[in-house]
């Protein structure tokens, strides 16, 4: 039987890490399915479980300053329900898993199981949020791209629990999200394209786009977003070939069960494409 | 790990490995086989029960987290008017075969007619997407949840 923790407050929960090392569960859905694979297979955890989504401090979404701060163990279902989400991060949201699995699944689960495939990743890439993590010794904030450091790999310390994710308060005029599964539900990702920009008078004013399940970690290139931003419609024409190539050096999938390299590279170079091309339309 | 949750509205304290899977301590030290183990990956949705009135998929869910929660499994629901229209409604549209997606079905169209008692043919969908049924083709479970929802007006 493995030891476990089950306490009542985030500076409790902070205390325990401080001086055990522990398997940090908060939906489980990740953790579950990977270590209590089989019929009546025990789950076997190596260090004592931290259990820590029951914690009021970390299921609150809150709007403070402009920015929405939103608790990790909020499930993606309670992030639907949320009047302070953005109905662009929603649509990613609604074709992840499925209504059960979205019962229990954290958000704060899905950035730190550090999935490639991880579908909340593109979007807070293409938003800049910040994470905030938390030991007995402080807090400290950053950006979402320097936590996720490779597959699997956060950059928690032993002592640290991320906390919160911090998001601009932001809606765009146009948005542009595909998905590409097997099928609609409870589809895992073989590739992903999040494409959000603000037109004015023809040119465009701002603009972030993310690629998911197409490197080992989230692609996003601001060099080549500078490049497009302020641009006419008719100018982003004529450097497409330009940026698609760009992208074309920096997407680096891999083959494996879901998909191929070749189909996934192709398919998010025309995704990207049709992006900026409907930008005027 | 000492616990205590209420199960079918009955509270219990029990000691157990607080990375024992709920679906089995449903099934096997409570012998309620109305939880069904698919995959045991939370792909199948044919061990789904309510926690706290949500449809959650048991074999995901540690004993550890189940802690002050309310746990109802089709053996409970059963007793319900919401139950007999759901029942009704899938025996009418033919949305049984083999049987043993069936509990999960019934718990996860609970969950969704809670939530959205008025769902269009797409929102069905969508809320039983993570049930997986392998005999009816799922057209006829859709046509049981629309035929449950008039059978059951108001329940909702």
């Amino acid at each position: 039987m493995v030891n476990a923790f089950h306490p009542e407050t985030l500076s409790k929960a902070l205390e325990i890490l401080a001086e055990n090392p522990c398997t940090i569960m908060a939906g489980g859905t990740d953790l579950m399915a990977q270590k209590a694979r089989g019929f009546a297979i025990r789950p076997v955890f190596e260090h004592p479980l931290l259990f820590i989504n029951h914690i009021d401090e970390l299921k609150q979404i809150s709007l403070e300053d402009n920015e929405i701060h939103i608790g990790a163990c909020a499930t993606l279902s309670e992030l639907l329900e949320s009047q302070l989400i953005a109905d662009t991060f929603k649509d990613v949201i609604r074709q992840m898993a499925s209504p059960p699995i979205r019962n229990l699944a954290t958000i704060g689960g899905n950035i730190c199981n550090a999935s490639p495939a991880a579908d909340t990743l593109p979007y807070l890439y293409a938003l800049d949020a910040q994470v905030e993590i938390q030991s007995q010794t402080g807090l400290r904030t950053l950006p979402i791209r320097e936590f996720i450091k490779a597959p699997k790999t956060n950059g928690l310390q032993n002592n640290e629990l991320l906390t919160h994710i911090v998001l601009p308060n932001k809606e765009f005029d146009i948005n542009f999200y595909r998905k590409l599964g097997q099928r609609r539900g409870m589809s895992l990702t073989k590739a992903s394209f999040h494409g959000l920009a603000n037109v004015t008078n023809g040119s465009v004013t701002d603009l972030c786009l993310a690629l998911g399940s197409v490197a080992p970690t989230i692609v996003r290139c601001e060099l080549t977003e500078q490049l497009l931003i302020g641009q006419s419609f008719i100018n982003i024409e004529e450097i497409l070939p330009t940026v698609l190539n760009k992208y074309s050096e920096i997407i680096k999938p891999i083959d494996d069960a879901r998909s191929t390299a070749k189909y996934r590279k192709e398919v998010s170079i025309r995704l990207i494409k049709n992006f900026l091309l409907g930008l005027g339309k | 790990m000492k616990i205590e949750f209420y199960l079918n509205n009955d509270p219990h304290e029990i000691e157990v490995d607080p990375a024992y899977r709920l679906l089995d301590l449903l099934r096997e030290d409570f012998g309620l086989t109305s939880v069904k183990e698919g995959c045991g990956e939370g792909e199948c949705g044919a061990c789904i029960v309510l926690m706290n009135g949500l449809a959650v998929n048991s074999c995901l869910v540690p004993c550890g987290s189940i802690l002050g929660k309310h746990i109802i499994t089709l053996e409970e629901f059963r007793k319900t008017d919401r139950y007999e229209a759901i029942e009704k409604g899938f025996m009418d549209a033919g949305a049984v075969q083999c049987g043993f997606c069936t509990p999960g079905f019934v718990m996860a169209t609970e969950s969704l007619l809670n939530q959205n008692p008025d769902p269009t043919d797409e929102e069905i969908r969508e809320g039983l997407s993570g049930n997986l049924c392998r005999c009816t083709g799922y057209n006829l479970i859709i046509k049981g949840v629309k035929l449950a929802m008039e059978k059951g007006a108001g329940l909702w």
